[in-house]
């Protein structure tokens, strides 16, 4: 259905005046992929996604598309579909010609146009809404519009600009199933940016962490979760706890590491050596309350509890190691004297920075 | 707080008053374009039209609306033109010199026209079109090239530049994108800019009246003239022709406040936008 | 990468130049250079060496001439600042919206758009003294005599006060309800009274528009002709600089020396914006000092 590419090849700079904010920001994306560019506002990914899309040009680079060198031609003749955060549907047009506007440019017979974009708005759920204007549309409706209006024209790429940011969270669920359900169906090439990591687990085949312009880490969303490359990722995804250690014996595939509050022992992580200093890192959900097996132990009172409905997330002031975050289902009080369990297979040891 | 009442009442006390006195003086002149004759008493004993018949004939008004029309027509239309791609720019773009640039496009409007009406009357002389229509037209677009472009400058602020990079990705050349998307988005802009330099022009005295020569005076010059002609001219028919020019500049007011509200016809001191 | 950024410096390209270039070579061509070229037209006097400031001698030794500027004087500041000072007051006061706002501000926007030459001849009728103001007070019995309001000094100031209070008023009626309502309601929730609340609050915040609509006010009404001949007395009270420079272009064909008195119009302009740019800062040390007393 789409045209399909094999291979997208990157590799961009882009300052201004004296910034860089993306510094020679390697990437190579297979036909076919869903890759998402993750951080913090201002990290460069929406750039990223502008250079790509011709919209903004690189200061250094190359944009290689399939054999093709691609970085001067500009953004109509790239056949990439585009995907705005605010939705950019014309105001002044209906839906119907919001969608057609890119096949009416390629003077492509009416019929056919009727027909491919009665098709699309089926696709989209929104059959019926042809002679509505963007004014009279919901934000989810809005955003569907704005997706069919790109789909239509059976891009080469998808690129997705934070699309559902401007979306209350209950819609914000219901757009992602459908987009990841087109993508399913399309098998299109799409290049996703936000900065909501739950958008990024459940849509990508592959996530690209950026901060301040560096590539922080690529891998898959189960890498990038539960094997976070340095502490900005395991931060930004959701590892709490951070722990300054020094490295010790290695055994087999576990290490011991000194801490404040003892000793622990966690998987061993490549590139690191005996003396050491690194960082100890855990997420709330998995740390456990209760002795368990005799190491790994840390005591404290709870301080501080907030409730979450199923769950509770808890501050634990620990004797020695400072505060502690633990999300349990529970029910532990303010004053509570508690003993925590750090589980060995679900520590991360990571560089010190 | 019948502090804040008496306060109240007094500003809409002073403001009656004004609107009265400007009611009078419109009126005035209303009443005696159609008066026979008209001395010392409210209202004139006899009322006719043949004073406006006297001024269409004795100061060739035909000639000069139609005069009158071209040059406002012209203005109009060249200050558009050329100002809508400089708005555009401005509103688009940041630049170094931009700030100079504004400056520059304000100084028009800044300083009075007598200021430099008669140095610009003075170099266009020079150059053959003193006392002409063109030489009326290029002066009056002085001050209102810079107007269209102020009035524009915010309608397009407002179009979101996502607009036109969509249309970008979805295939638009620069030409397609101006045709499909700024135009028809850019319409009400263009109809308050219009408007409001179609009243500036009709109404705009220092410039028209420094370059005008005979065969090129406006509506308003022509007033002037037949004004300080004195006591040649029956009072009457010199209100005839302010009548008539009223009702000129009227017609266009009441189209320009469908599109405008009567704040953004005078100048938007610097604030932040509404 | 939701809009362009603006802390971006591009360059002007092409597209941009050609943009920009019409409209832009316009004003240099029309504004630019006819003032350049006035000034350099001033020092070339008719009746002189070349270079020389001759005509600019003969204003200020010719009392006819030099006197315009105090006249002119004369008329633009007490009418600018009356028209601030009212101006201020009804805004002000209508900062929250009235009734009939819409009415009115459509209503006075008329002596705007009807401009000076016609408003002047409806002066002329109006107040004349066969008009129907002296007819008025004349019935009423309040004068026994007919009022002399036209063809004087004060059917200038009127006719200047009929144009410019509109526009100034519509112009601080604009700026003062641009700013924060929700600083009013602090204030008065923190217990000041509305006196207060003018003089510590809202009037150091207007105050930069009031300057301005000062400063614009000052500088039209010090160009003031047409309302200077037809209601005024062009030969006496109310000659205008503006009559002294057109009378020499026009009536003397002197354009040189026409150009100076331009030239001299447009420095008493400039001059007093300075003493006004001035005057604000001094105003703006002040409240700032005075706001961030303990």
């Amino acid at each position: 259905m789409a045209d399909s590419i094999n291979k997208l090849r990157v590799s961009i700079t882009k300052r201004y005046g004296g910034k860089t904010v993306l510094d020679r920001f390697p990437l190579e994306i297979r036909g076919g992929e869903f890759v998402t560019f993750l951080g913090p506002s201002g990290c460069g990914k929406s750039t990223a996604l502008g250079i790509i899309a011709g919209l903004v040009p690189p200061t250094e680079g190359e944009i290689w598309l399939d054999d093709q060198r691609i970085d001067d031609l500009p953004p109509e003749k790239r056949g990439f579909g585009m995907v705005f955060q605010n939705y950019a549907l014309f105001p002044h047009l209906t839906v119907f010609d919001n969608v057609a506007f890119g096949l009416s440019l390629q003077h492509r017979p009416a019929e056919e146009i009727k027909e491919r974009v009665t098709t699309m708005l089926g696709l989209v759920r929104l059959a019926g809404y042809e002679d509505r204007f963007p004014g009279q549309l919901s934000g989810g409706q809005q955003q569907r519009v704005a997706i069919a209006r790109a789909l239509v024209l059976h891009p080469r790429l998808m690129l997705f600009d934070e699309p559902l940011s401007n979306l209350d969270a209950k819609l914000r669920v219901e757009m992602r199933a459908e987009i990841k359900q087109l993508h399913s169906r399309l098998k299109l090439t799409s290049i996703y940016v936000t900065h909501d990591q739950a958008e990024a687990l459940s849509l990508s085949d592959r996530i690209v962490v950026l901060r301040e312009g560096v590539l922080m880490q690529v891998g898959t969303p189960q890498e990038i979760h539960d094997r976070p490359a340095n502490v900005f990722v395991a931060d930004f995804m959701g590892f709490r706890n951070f722990f300054d250690v020094k490295l010790g014996q290695a055994n087999g595939g576990q290490i011991d590491v000194s801490a404040k509050s003892g000793t622990y022992r966690t998987r061993a992580a490549e590139g690191l050596t005996i003396g050491q200093d690194a960082v100890l890192a855990i997420r709330p959900d998995d740390v456990k309350i209760g002795g368990g097996d005799g190491s790994n132990k840390l005591r404290g009172k709870v301080e501080l509890v907030e409730y979450l409905g199923r769950e509770i997330e808890a501050a634990v002031m620990t004797e020695g190691q400072g505060r502690v975050w633990l999300r349990t289902p529970e029910k532990i009080a303010l004053g509570d004297a508690i003993d925590l369990t750090l589980p060995a297979d679900k520590l991360v040891l990571l560089r010190k920075e | 707080m019948t502090r804040g009442r008496t306060w109240q009442l007094v500003i809409y006390v002073f403001l009656l008053g004004f609107i009265v006195n400007l009611a009078g003086i419109v009126s005035h002149v209303v009443v005696s374009s159609f008066a026979k004759r008209w001395f010392g008493k409210p209202l004139p004993p006899a009322f006719t039209t043949d004073w406006f018949t006297y001024a269409w004939t004795n100061f060739e008004l035909g000639q000069v609306l139609l005069i009158t029309l071209f040059i406002a027509l012209a203005v109009v239309f060249i200050a558009l033109v050329i100002g809508f791609p400089a708005a555009y720019i401005l509103a688009r773009r940041n630049f170094r010199v931009k700030p100079i640039l504004m400056l520059l496009y304000f100084l028009p409007l800044l300083i009075p026209q007598m200021t430099y009406g008669i140095p610009l009357a003075t170099t266009l002389y020079k150059f053959g079109v003193g006392g002409t229509v063109p030489g009326v037209i290029l002066a009056v677009l002085v001050p209102m090239v810079p107007l269209a472009v102020f009035i524009l400058l915010p309608f397009f602020e407002q179009i979101s530049l996502n607009l036109e990079w969509s249309a970008q990705m979805l295939g638009a050349t620069r030409m397609q994108i101006f045709r499909r998307v700024l135009l028809p988005l850019m319409v009400p802009g263009i109809l308050t800019a219009g408007l409001l330099v179609l009243v500036n022009t009709i109404s705009n005295f220092e410039l028209a009246f420094l370059m005008a020569g005979g065969g090129s005076q406006t509506l308003v010059v022509a007033l002037y003239y037949n004004v300080f002609a004195g006591g040649v001219r029956p009072v009457y028919s010199i209100d005839a022709m302010a009548v008539i020019y009223m009702v000129m500049v009227m017609s266009v007011l009441l189209v320009a406040l469908r599109f405008v509200r009567p704040t953004q016809m005078v100048f938007r001191l610097d604030q932040p936008r509404r | 990468m939701a809009r362009a950024r603006t802390d971006e410096r591009s360059e002007l390209d092409l597209v941009a130049i050609l943009c920009l270039a019409p409209s832009l070579l316009y004003v240099i061509c029309m504004f630019v250079y006819p003032f350049l070229y006035g000034v350099y037209a001033s020092l070339q006097p008719v009746k002189g060496p070349a270079w020389s400031l001759k005509n600019y001698i003969s204003f200020f030794t010719d009392a006819y001439q030099y006197k315009t500027i105090v006249t002119t004087f004369e008329l633009a500041l007490p009418n600018s600042i009356a028209v601030v000072l009212l101006g201020l007051f009804f805004a002000y006061n209508m900062r929250r919206g009235i009734w009939a706002e819409r009415t009115i501000t459509t209503i006075l926007v008329l002596p705007i758009s009807l401009g000076v030459v016609f408003l002047s001849e409806g002066i002329l009728g109006f107040y004349g003294t066969n008009g129907w103001l002296n007819q008025m007070l004349l019935g009423a019995g309040l004068i026994h005599e007919p009022l002399e309001l036209t063809h004087n000094f004060i059917g200038v100031i009127l006719s200047l006060f009929m144009q410019n209070f509109p526009f100034c008023f519509l112009m601080l009626l604009g700026y003062i309800s641009g700013i924060d309502p929700s600083l009013e309601s602090s204030a008065r929730m923190l217990g000041a009274g509305p006196w207060t609340i003018f003089r510590r609050v809202m009037l150091p915040l207007i105050a930069p528009g009031l300057v301005i609509a000062f400063a614009l006010v000052f500088v039209m009404s010090f160009a003031v002709f047409p309302s200077a001949v037809m209601v005024g007395q062009p030969a006496g009270s109310t000659r205008s600089i503006s009559i002294a420079a057109y009378q020499q272009a026009f009536e003397q064909y002197d354009m040189s020396y026409a150009s100076a008195i331009a030239v001299i119009m447009g420095l008493c302009q400039l001059l007093a914006l300075i003493v006004i740019v001035l005057v604000r800062k001094r105003m703006t040390i002040a409240t700032t000092m005075g706001v961030g007393k303990r």
